[in-house]
């Protein structure tokens, strides 16, 4: 192999610079003594911040209600994903590619037209703003996630596989909880967690279905368009970073080694 | 050895069993039963929401009551196309495509050195290094930027350290992309949004380069051709279906975003802020529904467009 040109070697390492330096600055910020702007470089270092956003009902509140959304979106996203990906990952038949683009399409279509969409729908149906309206938003895009995962898994998956648990005598329900699910398993581990990050973090269509409801990315938009306590956000922000870092990096992980799935050697 | 020393569990008996049998032998029903609960969901709910909402866009609205009169009509779809809404789609239009250019630029030097140039170790760094960005939160990334673009944040402070506050200002005192500060400007509103999407940019990119076969630029070499001529006439080519495929995402995210245009921008609507008002404080609903069809239509053709160079492989 030959080395590469130093300029090329500069664009690349410059160009993923780029990409982590304004995180690297949030970071900065949530020490700085500087209340009322956003000066540079901070004119001193405190970490008062992470003791007054510890005192904050308010915004635990919002991360309770973030954290509560995401699971249950999660588990929703679980089931139906997998759902969706055992019967379209090997079966053809008729009307299976319009399939396939209406799981893709809630992350393919802008959110604000998802969003206002569902808002419309509840309104006519006359339902009251919930927990349970954030969570039907939610789960819609988290889907299309765990559908990917598994469906790419279940698609290495050797059919011999299935076909010898069947010769064994095992039905159809023990062949799934003994040879399909420990096979597919580390993908839906993944796929959640990262529809979980995804929830987590979800803003555009959750200020349609929230009414009053205050999800930790409403709390955070609402200090974005008028900044009254910048320091708490900048806290926050981190916090935001490290709670959606922990569950991609294991995600990451679970699916490296994706190619080395049983019976995918033939 | 016999089978018959195998320790295996007696078959079950019952409706569980019978059950089983039904579903193996019928595989058609099985993914037909497996498809109702998603597709009841997505299908139903999803679908028909989105096609209540996108229907009224046939409506129009009375001008002096502001209620919703249901007939179907032409108006409202045809008031797209008044001077300061049409302005709005080929802003939001303009944007897209500077940020899908910029995207493309910085991402190709990135995919290319972990495409062709790295080892094993580097390439997972690589990978890491830009799903890390890519999955991190969307606001706390926005939120970064309006650190940085603000007038007493780190990028002018960085340009005055280096003496380039002058020029700094003279970008700014220019028409279109200027403004009194980068975090009120279109080139701040640009520079976020090629942040927010790099990412979706850079892997579809790398795979398409990792396909280009190494014995074809090798032989290219053979024949004579400079380095420079090799990357025009063969690397280029083949790595235009990546770059489209990464252009649907970074193309399509920022005709629907109306966050970033609120937080980092100038007080000239885009597509998403118009819906935004359109539904909320304008309560125009049919109207609202008619902008929404804008960036479906739009990427309906970019996608057709996609398809004939094969940019789907390259996803």
């Amino acid at each position: 192999m030959t080395r590469a040109p130093l300029s090329l070697k500069i664009a690349a390492i410059g160009g993923l610079a780029f990409l982590h330096i304004p995180l690297l600055f949030i970071l900065l910020y949530c020490f700085t003594t500087e209340e009322k702007s956003y000066a540079f470089p901070p004119p001193g270092f405190t970490l008062k911040w992470f003791g007054v956003v510890w005192g904050r009902a308010d915004i635990w509140a919002a991360v309770g209600l973030s954290l509560k959304v995401a699971s249950i979106a999660t588990v929703l996203a679980l089931i139906l994903g997998t759902l969706a990906a055992g019967a379209l990952a090997r079966a053809r038949f008729f009307g299976r590619e319009p399939i396939s683009l209406l799981f893709v399409l809630p992350i393919a279509l802008p959110g604000i037209v998802t969003g206002i969409a569902l808002r419309q729908a509840f309104g006519l149906m006359e339902i009251p703003f919930s927990l349970w309206t954030i969570v039907l938003g939610h789960a819609t895009f988290c889907i299309v996630v765990v559908y990917n995962n598994a469906v790419a898994r279940l698609r290495r998956l050797s059919p011999s596989l299935i076909e010898a648990s069947m010769d064994l005598g095992a039905d159809a329900f023990q062949t799934f909880r003994l040879v399909i699910l420990p096979n597919i398993g580390t993908a839906l581990l993944a796929g959640g967690m990262l529809a979980f990050a995804l929830s987590f973090d979800e803003v555009i269509v959750t200020t349609f279905t929230a009414g009053q409801q205050s999800t930790l990315p409403i709390w955070m938009l609402s200090e974005l368009i008028r900044p009254r306590q910048r320091p708490v956000t900048n806290v926050v922000a981190v916090l935001v970073i490290l709670v959606t870092f922990l569950p991609i990096l294991a995600a990451y992980y679970l699916t490296r080694h994706g190619e080395a799935v049983a019976g995918s050697g033939k | 050895m016999s089978l018959a020393t195998l320790d295996l569990p007696a078959p079950r008996e019952g409706l569980l069993r019978r059950l089983s049998d039904i579903l193996v032998r019928r595989a058609r029903l099985l993914t037909l039963l497996l498809l109702v609960p998603p597709l009841l969901w997505l299908g139903l709910v999803y679908l028909g929401s989105l096609f209540v909402f996108l229907g009224q866009s046939i409506f129009s609205i009375d001008e002096f009551s502001g209620t919703i009169v249901r007939e179907p009509t032409t108006a409202t779809l045809l008031e797209l196309f008044r001077p300061a809404n049409f302005d709005i789609v080929l802003r939001t239009v303009g944007i897209a495509s500077a940020v899908t250019l910029l995207c493309a630029v910085i991402a190709f030097p990135i995919a290319y050195y972990a495409a062709r140039y790295a080892g094993p170790k580097v390439k997972a760094a690589f990978y890491l290094a830009v799903m890390m960005p890519l999955w991190s939160s969307y606001l706390v990334k926005v939120y970064g930027w309006k650190l940085l673009l603000a007038r007493e944040g780190a990028i002018g402070w960085l340009a005055g350290k280096l003496g380039l506050g002058g020029a700094l200002e003279a970008w700014l005192a220019l028409p279109l992309v200027g403004g009194p500060s980068l975090s009120v400007s279109y080139t701040g509103m640009v520079l976020t949004f090629t942040y927010l999407w790099l990412p979706f940019m850079i892997l579809p990119v790398q795979a398409a380069l990792e396909r280009v076969p190494p014995h074809l630029i090798e032989a290219a070499g053979d024949l004579g051709a400079a380095p420079g001529l090799v990357f025009r006439t063969v690397i280029l080519p083949l790595a235009m279906p990546g770059v489209v495929a990464g252009g649907i995402f970074t193309f399509s995210l920022t005709l629907g975003d109306y966050i970033v245009p609120q937080i980092i921008g100038t007080s000239a609507l885009v597509l998403g802020q118009a819906v935004y008002t359109l539904q909320g404080t304008a309560g125009n609903i049919p109207l609202a529904a008619a902008f929404s069809l804008v960036p479906i239509l739009v990427m309906a053709v970019f996608l057709t467009l996609a398809k004939r160079t094969g940019a789907f492989d390259a996803l």
